[in-house]
């Protein structure tokens, strides 16, 4: 039996900590669900920093660098802060072939920004997703979690004009 | 608990809805929950709902493009086809809701006695679009459960692999490995600690035949796995599951906790010595882990990197105990086979790929969506058929199977039966069963660009010829695209492509050359025209 240890109080008051908390718990606070700690600091806060990977790290007891390998290794996790909106356009082959690189090609030329950027004033991120298995509405776009069908760039511009 | 407790109770659940006599249902699956059927199924249910007419959320029907659908079906005629609507707002409850076992609305009405209903044979597909998901009781009373119980009770675990051979079934997700030989692989291993795992990590672009499995009966799938547990001696089950489907994460775990509620999962299941309990994985984006190897470092808490095959999971898997792996679909086709027999199973498709197969179809076809067929059921049946062609008047130009993995066949190849050998010679593989298709205005060189490139993005990194092939690859496309390629670059491209092949550590690296091979093989004039684009 390992010895009871007790585990690290969080980086700051934010109560956010205490769903990555849970989420550690529910899995005995095994190594072996680190990425199941990673989506829980993801869901809560949207990305992982230093402080927030440190704090897994030692909640786990892992090397920060391991779990740094883990973070960078998978797609979904980012580590940087995104923008108050999330345009992810879908770039899986459905899209690809009825016109998605259009609809990249738009939303650059509207906000300036190409996948994996962040408008300077934090409106909107622009993201890219290998398929969202939404090929019946090709090409496929999800903003903020809802899925918009059959867009063209006109249309998602004007979408995203939209938002606040 | 016997088979005959079994039937008692599923008459029990079924006794509970008497007095129902037509069904409402609306498909809540994910493509037509993203075309609105959210606001349609709350304003059907709104709308008032009499003891004789039942408003259901049910799952996958097929016919993705034509979102969301809506079926009335007679209780008292199941294998009458239902009536169907297509693109239905939220308005149109009313009049859906008043039509109920009267003249059905036409303006909205999707003919059933369409090929891509008519030609299809459901068995994986057998519950979709019928029960609802998160309804333990729905499935039972669909016959579910039943060969759970029926292999606990009456079958041996070696019964259950030996049936499972006999159904001459093979896996489903891209490799078409005997399942039988898995099973007893895993099985022969000493006993001890084993593992059943069932890889949800559907990565492919453009394909989400899993998805729909899992969104509209997830049940099915721990009954397979619970059957492959008691077979091969394991007693601890995960679910590695795309974290990009949410609605699958959630469906597959309300199974999880109503099968745990009901005593078909966890300690000693259905009053037998047998004890199995699944645990959700989720994935983080990463189509590497789609591979065996890696999908168990991902498990184990580490990067998806794979690692050299032998040692084979089945010997030394998950924390280096013996390993079952199989896909969504495989153990999908498991109960029907323990509850029909092997037999029933292998007297369906071609010699030597059993069964039907799901498909995706996607890319521009006028019927996108899901469809389930026989095996050995040609391609043009499936796109031309079944599909309804190419809309908009234009002329067909390829069939791209199998994703990243696979490869593109054109217009001359498409009266080939679908078969895992057949396609396979022809330079393609079946995958998991994604399809695409495209007409005359798509480039294959652009096609063959785009598959690198995902390939380049999705290489793990472990071994050289993977990582830096791809991108020599994919620099190389890129300039052959632009039209600034030359001779020299096509003729180290075809050389790349050999090297990478037979050098890569695993599937993905091996087989990442396909797309560009393929598209060598049939459009190798289209490549040509911008080598010659080029010089001018």
């Amino acid at each position: 039996m390992a010895l009871q240890q007790t585990k690290p109080a969080p980086p700051d008051a934010d109560k956010r900590w205490k769903l990555v908390n849970a989420a550690m718990r529910r899995n005995g606070y095994a190594g072996h669900a680190l990425i199941e700690a990673l989506h829980a600091v993801q869901d809560a806060f949207g990305y992982l920093d230093e402080t927030s990977l440190r704090f897994v790290a030692e909640s786990l007891d892992l090397p920060p660098s391991k779990v740094y390998g883990v973070a960078t290794f998978y797609h979904l996790f980012t580590l940087k802060p995104k923008g108050r909106h999330a345009c992810v356009v879908c770039t899986g082959t459905a899209c690809y072939i009825k016109g998605a690189g259009g609809l990249i090609e738009g939303v650059e030329q509207g906000f300036g920004v190409v996948p994996g950027e962040t408008t300077p004033d934090d409106r909107l991120s622009v993201l890219t997703a290998r398929c969202v298995g939404a090929c019946g509405l090709a090409p496929a776009v999800v903003l903020d979690g809802a899925v918009l069908g059959k867009q063209t760039p006109d249309a998602l511009v004007a979408e995203l004009n939209r938002l606040e | 608990m016997h088979l005959d407790d079994m039937f008692e109770r599923a008459e029990e659940y079924r006794a509970e809805s008497a007095g129902v006599e037509h069904e409402v249902r609306v498909c809540m699956a994910a493509s037509c929950q993203s075309s609105g059927a959210q606001p349609v199924f709350a304003a059907l249910s709104e709308g008032g709902q009499g003891d004789a007419c039942r408003v259901k959320a049910v799952g996958c029907m097929g016919l993705c493009s034509a979102g969301p659908l809506v079926a009335v079906a007679e209780v008292a005629a199941p294998n009458e086809a239902p009536v169907l609507y297509r693109d239905v707002r939220a308005a149109d409850a009313p009049d859906i809701l008043a039509s109920v076992g009267r003249q059905p609305v036409e303006r909205l009405r999707c003919p059933t006695d369409q090929p891509f209903f008519t030609r299809q044979q459901r068995i994986v597909l057998a519950n979709a679009g019928i029960i609802d998901p998160d309804s333990f009781k729905g499935y039972v009373a669909a016959g579910g459960y039943f060969a759970l119980i029926q292999a606990l009770t009456e079958m041996t675990p070696a019964e259950v692999v030996q049936e499972v051979t006999k159904s001459g079934l093979r896996g489903r997700g891209g490799g078409g490995y005997p399942t039988g030989l898995k099973w007893s692989t895993v099985a022969k291993m000493p006993p001890g600690q084993k593992y059943v795992i069932c890889n949800a990590d559907e990565g492919d672009p453009g394909a989400f035949m899993d998805r729909a499995v899992l969104e509209s009966d997830p049940h099915r799938i721990l009954e397979g796995m619970a059957i492959a547990a008691y077979a091969v001696g394991a007693n601890k089950g995960y679910v590695y599951v795309r974290a990009e489907y949410p609605l699958a994460v959630e469906r597959i775990a309300t199974a999880i906790r109503k099968a745990k509620r009901a005593g078909f999962m966890g300690n000693r299941i259905a009053e037998t010595q047998f004890s199995f309990d699944v645990e959700i994985r989720l994935g983080a984006g990463a189509f590497v882990c789609g591979e065996e190897t890696a999908l168990m470092a991902s498990i184990e808490g580490l990067r998806g990197q794979p690692r050299p095959r032998p040692p084979y999971p089945a010997q030394a898997g998950l924390w280096g105990y013996p390993t079952l792996i199989n896909n969504v679909e495989t153990y999908a086709n498991i109960a029907p086979i323990i509850r029909e027999g092997g037999d029933w199973f292998a007297d369906i498709g071609t010699e030597r790929s059993k069964g039907t197969k799901v498909f995706a179809l996607a890319g521009t076809i006028r019927n996108t969506g899901l469809i389930e067929v026989p095996m050995g059921t040609t391609l043009r049946d499936i796109i031309e058929v079944i599909g309804g062609g190419i809309p908009g008047g234009k002329a067909f130009k390829a069939v791209q199977t199998g994703g990243p993995s696979g490869g593109c066949l054109p217009a001359a190849m498409l009266d080939i039966p679908v078969d895992y050998d057949s396609l396979r010679e022809l330079g393609t593989i079946m995958g998991s069963g994604g399809m695409i298709i495209m007409d005359e205005t798509s480039s294959m060189v652009d096609v063959a660009r785009y598959f690198m490139e995902f390939c380049m993005s999705e290489s793990c990194g472990k071994c050289v010829p993977c990582r830096a092939g791809t991108l020599q690859m994919h620099g190389l496309l890129d300039k052959i695209a632009k039209a600034r390629g030359s001779a020299q670059d096509l003729a180290l491209l075809e050389e790349l492509c050999d090297m990478v092949q037979a050098t890569s550590l695993c599937g993905l690296g091996q087989t990442a050359p396909n797309p560009v091979l393929s598209t060598l093989r049939y459009f190798r004039e289209e490549y040509e025209e911008r080598l010659a684009a080029a010089q001018v």
